[in-house]
């Protein structure tokens, strides 16, 4: 009675007896350190996860490698089969000797106990063992920031450097990075490498890793106009983004539906324009820890504030900001886009940007700019005056133009850098070179508009193939992975203007009860896109380690749904 | 829809009488000379805010509640702002008729009783322990201690009595395929008279009664006027869920059957084994679980759990249908009871991988004998699931044992007539047992000639309707699930694909269509396990509730439905189930787990 539906990735689903198989075939190398070198071929770390079955069979020392599932893949990765066994009552994490930072960097203060936390669970669990002391054998993880200025309470930029390095071995790991930046992508990595055996017994391998990011923006977009997301959600959600190396939270924070944030310069706004101007609504300190949560994270927020259209919740507000719509010769009553036409549009606009600019700490602010409905603007008699005064005809895109070249200019005046929808730039906007372009189209095809973008100098962004709030039956997160932002006709100083992407979740059939299993484990494909070597496309083994990330994420708390018929040890325990 | 036809007539019986202010008012139930007041308030005062209700509640109106926009406009914004819209009832009841008046309640002074002529009083465990559950679905607040808000401004708070009487007693009983869910709820100043012939009819009822209750922004508690005659079109209303794919906690099933309860259905089919895995635990042969479980350990049900799935199915009216599906998708099985599968065969040696049951080995029969006498036992509901679904003929095939078998039957090449063989020897066994069988339609097509008390469900997707045919032609008794496999996901409003559907529109007989007992919402656990089960399956299973509860005609516009739907969802997150969105919005109390 259940149709079996396994069209889009039949080799996934790995039967018994084939395992078994794969078991004895390679029982040969059993005893020889197995180093794989992962860049060379994702194979090979099948063959180390296969391996680890293998060890699964021998009652003493059991090593289950295939619970080393590093997501997404590291740059560099060469581990051994040698194992070495943490104690939660005497393992540690340290600021090592040379260390630019110190106890008094807050960012890897609270990283060091995240992360052990995630490694051996709750602390109070470990009150006993922690008085009967035994020893590591691996005794410290030490954290080496080498720059002289660690960033300790800097905001992440998009010129953070992530990358890092990681020696596991004994008597102690040393993670090394530029900066915090790294060192949070280098603490989760280790955190993965950590691996509990059927004793309960914690063992990590003795490994080396070198890693960086591919693309320097890693994104992730929530919608909470469309329904309203209570703050618990958001900030789960920027912990699964850390558990996936994810650095930016693109907060999609009003549009027509809702206004929830709260602004202090126009207090209207959310109390006319939110579902409830008390319950549904982000306070100034709402968005404050926001921002602290993901900067404990290296997590960037670049808010949205989109216009001139999907503003409709805007209106409630901001009286005459909306052009009012004409049926026939009188006003219908109804609104359109924000009204172009009238000079104190543009007052509030630099008010209210103003505003945005000192509350988002991040350089960078997303303004939209897409699906302008003109059917409003075209009944408007005073917006077809406007239009022949300036000699627009009845071309509608260039009264766009007219009104974002005035925004940005009004954007600009806040030292901000800004992204805006390819339509934008599809319109033939005047846009500053440090411009964003985020290419959601699906028609014509990204990989054209990617060009176009690149061709013309601007940086892209791409999220076209990763609106995830699209869901349909079965895997398909396979599709999600195998998109390439840099997978178009173009010269390399084009794919090198591509700054990366994002994994879109709007808002019409998404809130609390849904979104985190609807996000998870499919973004975690883009995340492995965003992160991992261009080489790295081996949807087998993407599987495997995809499956294991997803039960760690259900282990810390992350209701991440099932990629496929299976279990976790540990399942969710919420709901 | 009785409630929308209501207040069409008072609109047309009073208009423009008064100003039109009074009119809205009026109409909005608002009785009372103190809401009168705040009504009036809101309008003159603030007219801003009025404007803007009136566009809110045009859009509202636009959704199709109602056939003169205008002025159901008009009222709309009233209804919305003086009190809270009336609460409507999912699924639909038979007849509803809610008059204007209301009558306020209070936690205080709000009781349920049995009444004096019914069979059950004060120690009947069913009626006790919904009247628990119910007191504190309709107060959500009240336990939290912080009743002693603006409640009581207008008057002193009024008794309020709901009045229970039942037939037939059986409070310690099971519900079955003949049980009675009707009810008569009659609420009037003060008072609420709920009247059934079971139990079962009366949880229904107070099902209703709660959804009745709705409160006003500064929290006082109101219920109309109201009358319902209601029963279900269909006895059997089932929602499947498989705990062999992935292993679905206790608490995940204790859930779903509270939310089950609340959509009025009363079957839960229980697919609890299966290929990937074997969480029942036997006691019997309880190397099945210890060998064919995720985890002997983490990953089964114990008999006690067992016991209290039943035992919280129970308490809510609804039944607890095991599948133990055979001699297909029985992996699992095989791990903890060597020598029931058959062993496939690979050029004339045993290849290591195993097929369905062996259905030519005596012992395989001893076995389920066994096991189903065990089903017997721990499952009291008279309906057992023996599924009979997706035999895969080429291990058996490939067996040189099942050839000679096959010879000596004079089965020939045909080997479905060997799974007929076998299911007619389950089906027997069963029958002996004295309980029914249910079995997947595949049952049916290969072998037409099966026990007449066996009940066929449909679950392939294409043309059901002529498969409806033939088996009522065939004189069996029908469960319909294909058009409601809710584990297929798609993006958009799917529940209207659900509510669209019709189970009896197909060619046949009014004898035909009695046949169809019913159906079943599937929830198959290939992409499903606790993290994303409830979302997944609230509340897109409310549009099959309903079709298999309500009147199909009053039933058939998902436009119609759509507020009301919106609103039982809500509804349904104010009672702590994670049911996902319909569509862009928002609710009072939103979801605040993770």
């Amino acid at each position: 009675m259940t149709w079996v539906e396994v069209n889009a990735a039949p080799e996934l689903i790995h039967t018994p007896p084939l395992r078994l198989k794969q078991k004895s075939a390679d029982r040969t190398a059993l005893n020889t350190d197995m180093y794989c070198l992962l860049k060379c071929s994702p194979l090979i770390l099948a063959v180390a996860v296969c391996h680890g079955w293998l060890f699964g069979d021998f009652v003493g020392k059991q090593k289950e490698l295939d619970e080393i599932s590093l997501w997404p893949l590291p740059q560099k990765f060469q581990s051994s089969a040698v194992a070495f066994k943490l104690s939660p009552g005497s393992f540690q994490i340290v600021h090592a000797k040379q260390s630019s930072a110190g106890p008094s960097c807050s960012i890897l203060v609270n990283a060091f106990r995240r992360y052990f936390e995630y490694m051996f669970g709750d602390l109070k669990k470990h009150e006993k063992s922690r008085k009967k002391v035994y020893d590591s054998d691996l005794a410290e993880l030490q954290v080496w920031i080498t720059s002289a200025d660690p960033e300790c309470d800097g905001y992440p930029s998009l010129q953070a450097d992530e990358s890092y390095e990681l020696s596991v071995d004994e008597p102690s790991a040393v993670l090394k990075a530029a900066n915090v930046w790294g060192a949070l992508r280098g603490l989760e990595t280790f955190s993965q490498l950590v691996y509990r055996d059927d004793y309960g017994a914690n063992n990590i391998n003795k490994t080396d890793i070198s890693d960086f990011p591919r693309f320097a923006h890693r994104g992730i977009l929530l919608d909470s106009s469309r329904h309203f997301l209570p703050l618990k959600v958001i900030l789960a959600n920027l912990e699964a983004m850390a558990m996936n190396k994810f650095n930016v939270f693109h907060w999609h924070i009003v549009d027509d539906p809702s206004f929830p944030y709260m602004s202090r310069t126009f207090p209207d706004l959310s109390q006319k324009g939110a579902y409830h101007p008390f319950t549904h609504v982000y306070t100034p300190s709402d968005v404050k820890m926001v921002i602290e949560f993901a900067r404990m994270r290296g997590i960037r927020v670049i808010p949205e504030f989109d216009t001139p259209g999907h503003t409709q919740s805007w209106g409630n507000g901001i009286k005459n900001l909306l052009t009012p719509c004409y049926s026939g010769s009188s006003p219908s009553g109804t609104f359109g886009p924000v009204n172009p036409i009238l000079n104190s549009s543009y007052d509030f606009m630099t008010q209210f940007f103003k505003e945005i600019s000192t509350v988002f700490p991040d350089a960078y602010i997303h303004l939209g700019g897409d699906e302008v409905d003109f059917s409003c603007w075209k009944s408007n008699p005073d917006i077809k005056k406007f239009m022949v005064q300036q000699g627009f005809g009845t071309d509608y895109s260039k009264l766009e133009s007219f009104y974002i070249q005035r925004l940005l200019d009004i954007v600009a005046a806040t030292k901000k850098g800004y992204m805006v929808w390819q339509e934008v730039f599809d319109n033939g906007v005047k846009l500053k070179a440090d411009t964003q372009i985020h290419v959601w189209k699906e028609r014509p095809q990204y990989q054209d508009e990617m060009a176009k973008v690149t061709a013309a100098g601007f940086n892209a962004l791409l999220s076209t193939p990763w609106y995830l709030n699209r869901i349909s039956y079965g895997q398909d997160w396979v599709n999600i992975y195998k998109a390439d932002p840099q997978n178009f006709t173009g010269t390399d100083a084009q794919k090198k203007l591509v700054i990366g992407g994002e994994a879109c979740l709007w808002g019409e059939y998404v809130d609390a009860t849904n979104l985190t299993p609807r996000l998870w484990p499919r973004a975690s494909a883009v995340a492995e896109r965003l992160w991992s070597d261009k080489s790295v496309t081996d949807v087998g083994n993407a599987y495997k380690r995809l499956v294991q990330h997803r039960c760690r994420m259900v282990k810390r708390g992350i209701p991440a749904e099932p990629l496929f018929v299976g279990h976790c040890r540990q399942e969710y325990m919420g709901l | 829809m009785q409630t929308i036809q209501e207040i069409d007539h008072v609109t047309q019986a009073e208009p423009m009488r008064l100003t039109a202010l009074l009119v809205t008012c009026h109409m909005t139930r608002v009785l009372t000379v103190s809401a009168l007041v705040y009504c009036h308030f809101i309008v003159q005062t603030s007219s801003p805010t009025a404007l803007k209700l009136t566009e809110v509640c045009s859009s509202m109106a636009h959704t199709g509640t109602h056939s003169q926009p205008v002025r159901s406009c008009l009222l709309l914004v009233v209804v919305s702002v003086c009190v809270q819209q009336v609460h409507g009832v999912w699924p639909l009841p038979q007849q509803l008729h809610q008059s204007a008046d209301r009558g306020c309640l209070s936690p205080q002074r709000f009781s349920f009783t049995y009444g004096r002529d019914s069979a059950a009083q004060t120690g009947c465990s069913v009626l006790d322990a919904a009247f628990k559950r119910y007191f504190s679905i309709i107060f959500p607040d009240f336990t939290k201690g912080s009743e002693n808000r603006l409640q009581y401004v207008w008057s002193e708070p009024q008794p309020f009595v709901v009045s229970v009487s039942v037939k037939t007693g059986g409070c310690d009983g099971y519900p079955d395929e003949d049980s009675d869910e009707s009810y008569n709820l009659s609420v009037s100043e003060g008072q609420a008279v709920l009247r059934s012939v079971t139990v079962w009819g009366a949880l229904r009822g107070l099902e209703s009664f709660s959804q009745l209750v709705y409160q006003d922004d500064y929290g006082s508690y109101f219920i109309n006027k109201t009358e319902i005659v209601d029963f279900p079109r269909f006895a059997f209303r089932g929602l499947l869920l498989d705990t062999s794919r992935h292993y679905l906690p206790l608490h995940a099933i204790l859930k779903t059957l509270d939310a089950m309860a609340y959509s009025k259905f009363n079957v839960f089919h229980w697919h609890i084994v299966d290929d990937p895995s074997f969480p029942y635990q036997s006691r019997t042969f309880p190397d099945l679980s210890n060998k064919g479980a995720f985890h002997p350990f983490t990953h089964i049900y114990t008999q006690s759990d067992v016991m209290r799935v039943i035992e919280h199915a129970r308490m809510r009216g609804i039944r607890v249908v095991p599948e133990f599906d055979s001699p297909g998708h029985t992996q699992s099985w095989g791990k903890g009871q060597p020598g029931l599968l058959t062993p496939c065969y690979k050029g004339g040696v045993p290849s290591g991988s195993f097929g369905p049951v062996d259905p030519t080995i005596d012992t395989t029969y001893k076995f389920m004998e066994s096991l189903l006498k065990e089903v017997k036992f721990v499952f009291p509901d008279s309906y057992v699931h023996l599924g009979g679904d997706e035999v895969s003929f080429a291990c058996w095939q490939s067996n040189p044992n099942v050839r000679k078998f096959m010879e000596k039957m004079g089965f020939g090449k045909d080997f479905t007539k060997l799974e007929s063989f076998y299911m007619e020897s389950i089906m027997n066994m069963t029958a002996a047992l004295n309980r029914t069988s249910i079995v997947w339609q595949d049952v049916f097509d290969y072998h037409e000639r099966i026990p007449q008390d066996t009940v066929l469900e449909i679950w392939k997707g294409e043309k059901y309707q002529a498969e409806l045919s033939r088996m009522t032609q065939a004189g069996h008794r029908v469960l319909l699930s294909a058009p409601w496999y809710i584990n297929h996901i798609s993006y958009g409003q799917d529940w209207r694909n659900s509510y669209a559907v019709q189970p009896q529109n197909f060619s046949g007989t009014e004898e035909q269509k009695k046949l169809v007992i019913g159906g079943e919402v599937a929830m198959w656990g290939e992409y499903v396990d606790a993290t994303n089960l409830t979302p997944r399956l609230w509340p897109r299973a409310c549009a099959a509730a309903e079709r298999l509860w309500s009147n199909e005609e009053k039933t058939l516009n998902a436009d119609l439905a759509f507020p009301r739907l919106e609103e039982f969802r809500c509804e349904l997150l104010r009672r702590g189930i994670q049911a996902e969105p319909l569509f862009v919005g928002h609710c009072k109390h939103e979801y605040d787990g993770l």
